[in-house]
């Protein structure tokens, strides 16, 4: 900044004044707000719609559960596939060359055929049937184990999701196995159980059962019914007709155009773009060019027009 | 009466002890009289041109943002579950809820208010940025508060936003779908994070001013005119206008 224009810019006071009382507006508005708040919340209240655990989960799209729990066994879900912060299945998304994920690694390790299915199943009191089922899988190869799992979701795609449709074959102790954690998700405690998996009592993180949800369609498709999926402008919506968060619509809007919505880095090349938008923003005031945008958008010239009326009265331009 | 003479007001006159004392106390007293006098942190007057409803906005935004953090304040009271089984409890949800909602409409508006009048000029850079730098900050309390609500919006929320935190390895340290991180960030860190933003934009606004009006330059000023403050004559204006708009 030169000195120039420092001494240009003139003393806010050297234009006269006028009688303020900043406590008493500050009162007013205060109260104002408050009323127009409670008016609001009194007349349109607020959304709560239940949340989606894994029971009602199961009891309502069995299918569905099945079809995850297997992904999860045999590693082919989203959760088993994704790479860091939870395994090593892949690199990360990156922003040019930069893999930021991969850089960070793993920090919150996740083998979902463990901690979705073997280790839940384990921690129940199961029938002998069922104990020995798992560990019949437990101490088979890799390659068994990956022909039974491969087996059963060819047989269960056949079958349309429906395990008492699907026809005889070799799929080991799996279908006994799926059978025992389906029961133990509509009893409920699944839900229990992959929130206590890390031994502690207290607890307030929700990362295994959201992520064995995620991994379903019927999360998504619940969304997908109150406009929330990422096709609709996702995240700024909220369920029902409410306003969610519509100061999101900047960083939703990438989403929804190319080479966003089809990069397989787009969620890095959105994070990238506001960055840059982000910090242009903050640093506006630095800037030749954005910081003349106001000077030729006449807004100001409503803004301080009562100014400029009584500049021209007195002769000024 | 310029601003520097109205915070001179508050020197101490002749009469008075000049503040001599010694000590690290003495030395912050006399530099906060001397950055923040209380003629210019309560003024009584303002400048002549500050006339319009768009300055409404930003002390609106302030009065929103106390009605946000005490409807929170409320709501932590008998914590995070409670407003699903209390009527009460609803009701105190939903006036956080709108309240946040008027607190950005409020703040977007003050926003681009500002931006119009290229109120970073005259050293208000600083003001701006801090301006900004809370706007992003609220858009980040607001985020964790959605994840905080514990129903299928924050669980939807949950899972889509992991994706966009985890593809530049922010996710490793915050996650979306640990509730207690969420709630701490929301109720905590964020809060008073904004919060002091807030607290130093206003100093900065009160100890700079109301920044000045842009110069008209459609007319060429009249011969004889007295040159008023806020205009620019005809020769000045070419050089001016690379520097009219810097911080």
């Amino acid at each position: 900044m030169s000195r120039r224009s420092r001494a240009a810019e003139p003393d806010p006071y050297s234009f006269g004044s006028r009688p303020y009382d900043l406590v008493k507006e500050f009162t007013v508005a205060l109260v104002a707000v408050l009323a127009l708040s409670i008016a609001l919340a009194a007349v349109f209240s607020s959304p709560d719609k239940r949340p989606v655990t894994i029971a009602t989960w199961a009891k309502a799209d069995s299918a569905d559960f099945t079809a995850t729990a297997l992904a999860e066994l045999d590693g082919t879900s989203g959760t088993a596939q994704y790479g860091p912060p939870y395994n090593n299945a892949s690199e990360g998304q990156k922003l040019g060359p930069v893999g930021l994920a991969n850089l960070v690694g793993v920090t919150k390790p996740i083998d979902t055929a463990q901690d979705f299915v073997i280790r839940p199943l384990l921690s129940a009191a199961q029938t002998a049937i069922v104990s020995s089922a798992v560990a019949r899988y437990a101490t088979a190869s890799g390659a068994q184990q990956s022909t039974w799992t491969g087996n059963y979701s060819n047989a269960l795609d056949k079958a349309n999701g429906d395990p008492a449709k699907i026809a005889a074959g070799d799929y080991g102790p799996v279908p006994t196995m799926l059978t025992a954690l389906l029961a133990q998700a509509r009893a409920g405690s699944l839900d229990g159980q992959l929130l206590t998996e890390s031994g502690a009592f207290y607890q307030t993180d929700y990362t295994l059962p959201l992520l064995f949800l995620a991994d379903g369609s019927y999360l998504a498709d619940l969304a997908g019914q109150d406009h929330l999926a990422g096709t609709q402008w996702g995240m700024m919506n909220e369920t029902g007709n409410y306003p969610g968060q519509a100061w999101l619509w900047l960083y939703t809007f990438w989403y929804q155009i190319s080479p966003y919505n089809n990069s397989d880095n787009g969620d890095a090349l959105v994070w990238g773009t506001m960055a840059v938008l982000s910090l242009a923003f903050v640093f506006l005031p630095f800037i030749p060019g954005l910081r003349s945008i106001p000077r030729y958008i006449p807004v100001y010239r409503l803004i301080w027009r009562e100014h400029y009326r009584e500049l021209r009265a007195r002769g000024g331009t | 009466m310029s601003v520097r003479e109205r915070a001179d007001l508050v020197q101490p006159d002749e009469s008075a002890e000049p503040d001599e004392a010694a000590g690290w106390t003495a030395a912050v007293r006399r530099r906060l009289v001397r950055e923040l006098p209380p003629d210019t942190m309560l003024p009584d007057t303002q400048p002549r041109y500050v006339a319009s409803w768009i300055y409404v906005f930003g002390v609106l935004t302030l009065a929103a943002f106390l009605v946000v953090l005490g409807s929170g304040a409320v709501l932590a009271i008998q914590g995070p579950s409670w407003w699903h089984t209390s009527d009460i409890g609803h009701f105190f949800n939903s006036l956080h809820l709108w309240s946040v909602e008027l607190f950005m409409a409020f703040m977007v508006i003050h926003l681009w208010g500002k931006f119009f009048m290229a109120a970073w000029r005259g050293r208000r850079a600083l003001t701006w940025i801090t301006g900004a730098v809370a706007f992003l900050g609220s858009i980040g309390t607001a985020f964790t508060g959605y994840l905080a609500q514990q129903n299928l919006d924050s669980q939807w929320i949950a899972v889509q936003s992991k994706d966009a935190l985890n593809a530049v390895g922010i996710g490793a340290y915050f996650s979306p779908m640990n509730f207690g991180q969420m709630l701490m960030w929301h109720i905590v860190l964020l809060p008073a994070f904004v919060g002091i933003l807030v607290v130093l934009h206003i100093l900065m606004v009160r100890r700079r001013g109301v920044v000045p009006p842009l110069p008209l330059r459609d007319r060429p000023a009249q011969a004889g005119a007295e040159a008023e403050p806020g205009t620019v004559s005809e020769a000045g204006q070419e050089a001016e206008a690379e520097t009219e708009e810097q911080p």
